[in-house]
């Protein structure tokens, strides 16, 4: 029935959008409803059946919990201890990430084990010895103290997903690079650095969502200054269903625009059609 | 701090320029270029964390009087921890398959350009920046007695069912699963699109024109390229996994326990830092088997590559 | 953007520079360590109050409100955190001899595991002597030793919350202000039958739920007149006989639920036993629909459980004298009324409770002095000297309601079980009983 070349492609097109908007459907629809409900009135979430439909907008609980002491100082150390912890995994975590994918060496396997390590312990049995650590050298209380624990916790993602994209990236260019006389620099930036920064992006995105949603090290490391997540969403679940609602959506917005960001340069290799 | 950054790139630039691929320049009795480039890396973990990670993990074994396995033996009398066990692998034997699946798919879907992309991918990415405590928050919205899904099924006349009671395991259980696979599954979709991008189409293009089916250039062309992106996603992916337990705890409470859930609850409800890092051990334990166990099945080839 | 796979140079140098804009930008802006969130810079002038209670962004406000009207002494600088940040922050900052922190507030509970790190506060406590503090609730903020560890700052209490819905299926006679045990049992049946087999009742046995308090101060108390000293007595096994019939009645998703104003106010139960901070939300709205009354009394008497949180300053302190100011302006009568009147926890000062509180609270106020005012009442504290074991202690009854009322085990066995490991902890502590078990040396079970 498919024997005319055209029409099996249109319905493979269909068949292809069809499957993207299920799957659009599933990861969409619980971010919809986060916001729905974060912009509805309070008795609006106590009703049954609850509306589906934006019927009832208010934006009084969203106002209302943006305008709490400490939501734009800890909107702030949050922007610089998730700006700091990117600059500071990448400036860490490329090189090895480079050193992984390109060089056979002793101990490449325990190196990676060690990295892991790290993330296999669960932070809150850290969090007292973590703590003392900050105090003695004086950084606790300071967004350093945030960041430095954050780039610890952001390097093995870093580190491994870079590695994998730079033993991807063809090894004659960076030989043909380096033969036309370029220095391995140059021909790491020029050559090897815009191939693999689809993976760069990638754990990119990571360390920073990863830092902005950080709630325990956060708390336990400051007192004063402390991160948005710490200062709000750590006393989320006591909070009434509403501010629940709002603080979660708030607290998702500035990532968002992250990701916004980050995506193009993670996708600029597929040409003109992913945007 | 800053000094030890900057010692990483530059060594990219400093190895010596004679020898034309320094990817293979031999280390003339210098320290190996590997080394230089780790050693930032390594040096602020073990800065950072190892006598966090001494002291931290001492507490399971020292008391009062010196050294003792009184919490390890108190952690295995607990009738919580098998649950919590067969739970957490449970979960990350059934999440994780699950998860690479339709994250491949999803890849490959993007990959074949339909209208939109763009959105597309943005959508499925954004759950990545929602913190596991809002996503516990929805989730819980949608699954809860009166919540959104019970919601829509009573606007279809059809009458609620309770989800997340202790009495129903199994939805109970697939709530969890359903919300961990929305949640988490960016994770890997943006690791294996990341991975994508590094793969020329002139192999699949080749294979094509003599006449592979879509499945055989998958199997065979597509699938081992992707390796060591999957390598990478698959140990991430498990090991953070091992970790994450607000969104099982948000749904099902301790009806549902997890290990590192258990971790906070001897921690912080019980107050019995050494118990917690009891079971943190098995957590950390359980990691490092399953690191290894990657490492060595999904073993790429580096080494032939490079030397 | 590019065509080709590989060729891109141009769009990427870009990149690459954004990304390093990025990065310069992000060194630059943390030059300054951050930037206060607590409306304090906590430096000299200011004094760390570190909190568990107040943590909602409303009660947080409000009471940040009353410090700055009500403490004249210093500027505080309020930080409400969850309760293992609570105890990790001291423990940390104790350990590495660099307290920071002036001023600590919390549950009698989370006090407890600290008393080591505490300041003995007998001067103070004796030029409070005119705030009126029962001797119960004094005795207490000595944690089991000889000296004052904390100064009494808020109480609390359970009752139960109805919503008038629900008296459409009260067996007649039966005065829910007066209730018995079996006829909140009747009752709860009739509403399930009358409800079309929906229960009615539901009660905060969530992961965050403090459905222990129940077992611990009203449940057994009210069946056997004990807490510890009869926890596996013939009564108990009655009692608990007793529970597992009311929760076969109760709402499943119980297990869920850690705060029962909001099923309450989302309908999904109509009558809920819980702590009075976590009901007060439900009659808000339309507080004409609701009843709030008194926990029900057993056989022994109407068993009621005492919520006391305190204030404490950690030994190293850099602000002793400024944060025992502040201790005094807090427990005055009139900021304690204030506190009630804005944020729902009662005055432990003597203080006469004005006519005019919002509707909510004034509910919840009567049912708390009518509980503690009836004849019959049995007080329970919370457990006494027990530091670090306070949350154990309560898991052991946490565990005889999922063995007993969720997997269903025999009662008997359950309750030997569970009171032996329940004894091998006492006997560790050696501590003597609390209220309302007879004060012996050492407590144990029987």
């Amino acid at each position: 029935m498919s024997s005319d070349p055209r029409r099996a492609r249109r319905r493979r097109r269909v068949l292809l959008q069809v499957a993207c908007v299920a799957v659009t459907l599933f990861m969409g629809v619980p971010i919809y409803l986060i916001t729905l409900a974060a912009l509805s009135s309070r008795e609006s979430l106590n009703r049954f059946p609850l509306p589906l439909l934006p019927t009832d907008m208010s934006t009084e609980t969203l106002s209302r919990f943006l305008s709490t002491t400490g939501v734009v100082p800890g909107f702030l150390n949050s922007l610089q201890v998730g700006l700091f912890t990117l600059a500071a995994a990448l400036l860490l975590g490329v090189p090895a990430g480079y050193a992984l994918a390109r060089y056979a060496f002793r101990g490449r396997q325990s190196y990676q084990l060690f990295l892991l390590l790290t993330r296999a312990l669960p932070i809150v049995v850290l969090s007292v010895p973590l703590a003392r650590v900050f105090l003695t050298t004086g950084l606790y209380d300071t967004t350093y103290a945030v960041a430095l624990l954050h780039t610890a916790l952001a390097l093995p993602t870093t580190v491994l997903i870079t590695s994998a994209v730079f033993y991807a990236v063809p090894i004659d260019h960076e030989e043909a690079a380096l033969i036309f006389g370029a220095t391995p620099l140059r021909a790491f930036v020029h050559v090897v650095l815009p191939q693999a920064l689809p993976g760069i992006a990638a754990s990119a995105m990571f360390t920073f969502v990863m830092s902005w949603n950080e709630v325990l090290g956060a708390a336990v490391l400051t007192l004063n200054q402390r991160t948005l997540p710490a200062q709000v969403l750590s006393t989320l679940a006591d909070s009434p269903l509403a501010y629940r609602f709002a603080g979660g959506f708030a607290l998702v917005l500035p990532a968002i625009v992250f990701v916004a960001v980050m995506r193009t340069y993670l996708t600029n290799m597929w040409g003109t059609t992913l945007r | 701090m800053s000094g030890a950054v900057t010692a990483g790139p530059a060594t990219v630039g400093g190895q010596p320029g004679d020898h034309p691929p320094p990817v293979v320049a031999p280390a003339r009795g210098k320290v190996p270029t590997p080394v230089l480039l780790i050693a930032p890396s390594l040096l602020f973990l073990t800065v950072l964390f190892a006598w966090p990670m001494v002291v931290g993990v001492a507490q399971a074994f020292t008391g009062d009087q010196g050294p003792t396995l009184a919490y390890v033996r108190r952690l295995l009398d607990d009738p919580y921890l098998w649950p919590a066990v067969r739970n957490t692998v449970l979960l990350i034997v059934v999440l994780i398959p699950l998860q690479f699946a339709f994250a491949l798919a999803m890849a490959l879907l993007l990959r074949a350009r339909p209208k939109l992309a763009g959105l597309y991918f943005y959508i499925w990415v954004l759950p990545l920046a929602i913190s596991d405590l809002a996503a516990g928050l929805v989730w819980l919205s949608i699954f809860t007695d009166h919540g959104y899904l019970n919601s829509a099924l009573h606007s279809f006349g059809v009458d609620g069912y309770a989800w997340l009671s202790y009495e129903n395991p199994t939805t109970m259980f697939l709530a969890v699963l359903v919300a961990e696979l929305w949640r988490a599954t960016s994770l890997v979709l943006v690791i294996i699109v990341a991975g994508l991008q590094g793969i020329p189409n002139d192999y699949d293009e080749a294979a094509s024109v003599f006449g592979a089916t879509y499945w055989q250039r998958l199997r065979w062309v597509i699938l081992p390229q992707l390796r060591p992106s999957l390598q990478v996603a698959m140990i991430l992916r498990t090991i953070l996994a091992l970790q994450t337990f607000a969104v099982a705890q948000a749904l099902a409470g301790r009806d549902f326990p997890l290990l590192v859930g258990e971790t906070y609850h001897w921690y912080h409800t019980l107050q019995n830092p050494n118990v917690a890092t009891a079971v943190a051990l098995v957590v950390l334990a359980v990691s490092m088997v399953t690191a290894i166990a990657y490492l060595h099945l999904l073993r790429d080839r580096t080494a032939e590559v490079t030397r | 953007m590019t065509k080709s796979i590989v060729s891109n140079a141009p769009i990427s140098r870009r990149a690459v520079l954004g990304l390093g804009l990025g990065a310069a930008g992000a060194t630059a802006l943390s030059a300054c360590g951050g930037v206060s969130t607590s409306g304090s810079d906590g430096g000299s002038g200011s004094l760390n109050f570190l909190s568990t209670q107040f943590t909602p962004v409303e009660e947080r406000q409000r009471f940040e409100t009353i410090l700055g009207s009500r403490v004249t002494a210093a500027k505080v600088a309020y930080n409400p955190v969850d309760e293992g940040v609570f105890a990790s922050t001291i423990t940390s900052q104790a350990d590495a001899g660099k307290v920071q922190v002036s001023l600590v507030g919390g549950l009698h509970g989370q006090l407890a595991p600290h008393t080591g790190r505490l300041l003995d506060l007998d001067d103070l406590a004796g030029s409070l002597a005119d705030r009126g503090f029962t001797a119960d609730v004094a005795a207490l903020g000595r944690l089991g030793g000889g000296t004052v560890k904390y100064i009494p700052w808020m109480q609390a209490s359970y009752v139960v919350a109805v919503n008038k819905k629900a008296l459409q299926w009260l067996p007649s006679g039966v005065d829910p202000e007066k209730l018995t045990y079996d006829q909140l049992l009747a009752w709860v049946k009739a509403g399930r039958t009358g409800n079309g087999g929906k229960p009615i009742f539901g009660f905060p046995a969530g992961p965050k739920g403090l459905y222990h308090r129940f077992f611990q101060g009203y449940l057994l108390p009210s069946f056997t007149g004990g807490q510890i000293t009869t926890f596996r007595s013939p009564e108990a096994a009655q009692a608990w006989q007793y529970m597992k019939e009311l929760w076969a009645n109760a709402a499943p998703a119980s297990t869920n639920y850690d705060f029962m104003q909001e099923p309450l106010q989302r309908g999904e139960v109509l009558i809920a036993w819980d702590h009075v901070a976590r009901l007060v939300d439900a009659p808000k709205g339309k507080p004409d629909d609701w009843l709030m009354v008194p926990a029900p009394r057993g056989p022994k008497g109407l068993g009621y459980m005492l919520v006391v949180a305190g204030l404490a300053i950690p030994r190293g302190a850099p602000e002793t004298d400024r944060a025992k100011e502040i201790i005094k302006a807090l427990t005055t009568p009139d900021t304690q009324v204030q506190v009630l009147r804005e944020n729902a926890f009662f005055p432990v000062a003597q203080a006469a409770l004005p006519g005019d509180l919002p509707p909510a609270i004034g509910l919840e106020a009567a049912a708390v002095r009518a509980q503690q005012e009836a004849g019959d009442a049995l007080v329970s504290l919370p457990p006494v000297g027990l530091g670090a074991k306070d949350g154990e202690v309560s898991q052991i009854f946490k565990n005889c309601f999922k063995e007993i009322c969720l997997d269903s085990k025999p009662v008997r066995q359950v309750l030997d079980n569970q009171a032996r490991q329940l004894n091998a902890i006492l006997d560790e502590l050696k501590v003597p009983c609390w209220k309302p078990d007879p004060d012996g040396q050492p407590c144990r079970v029987r």
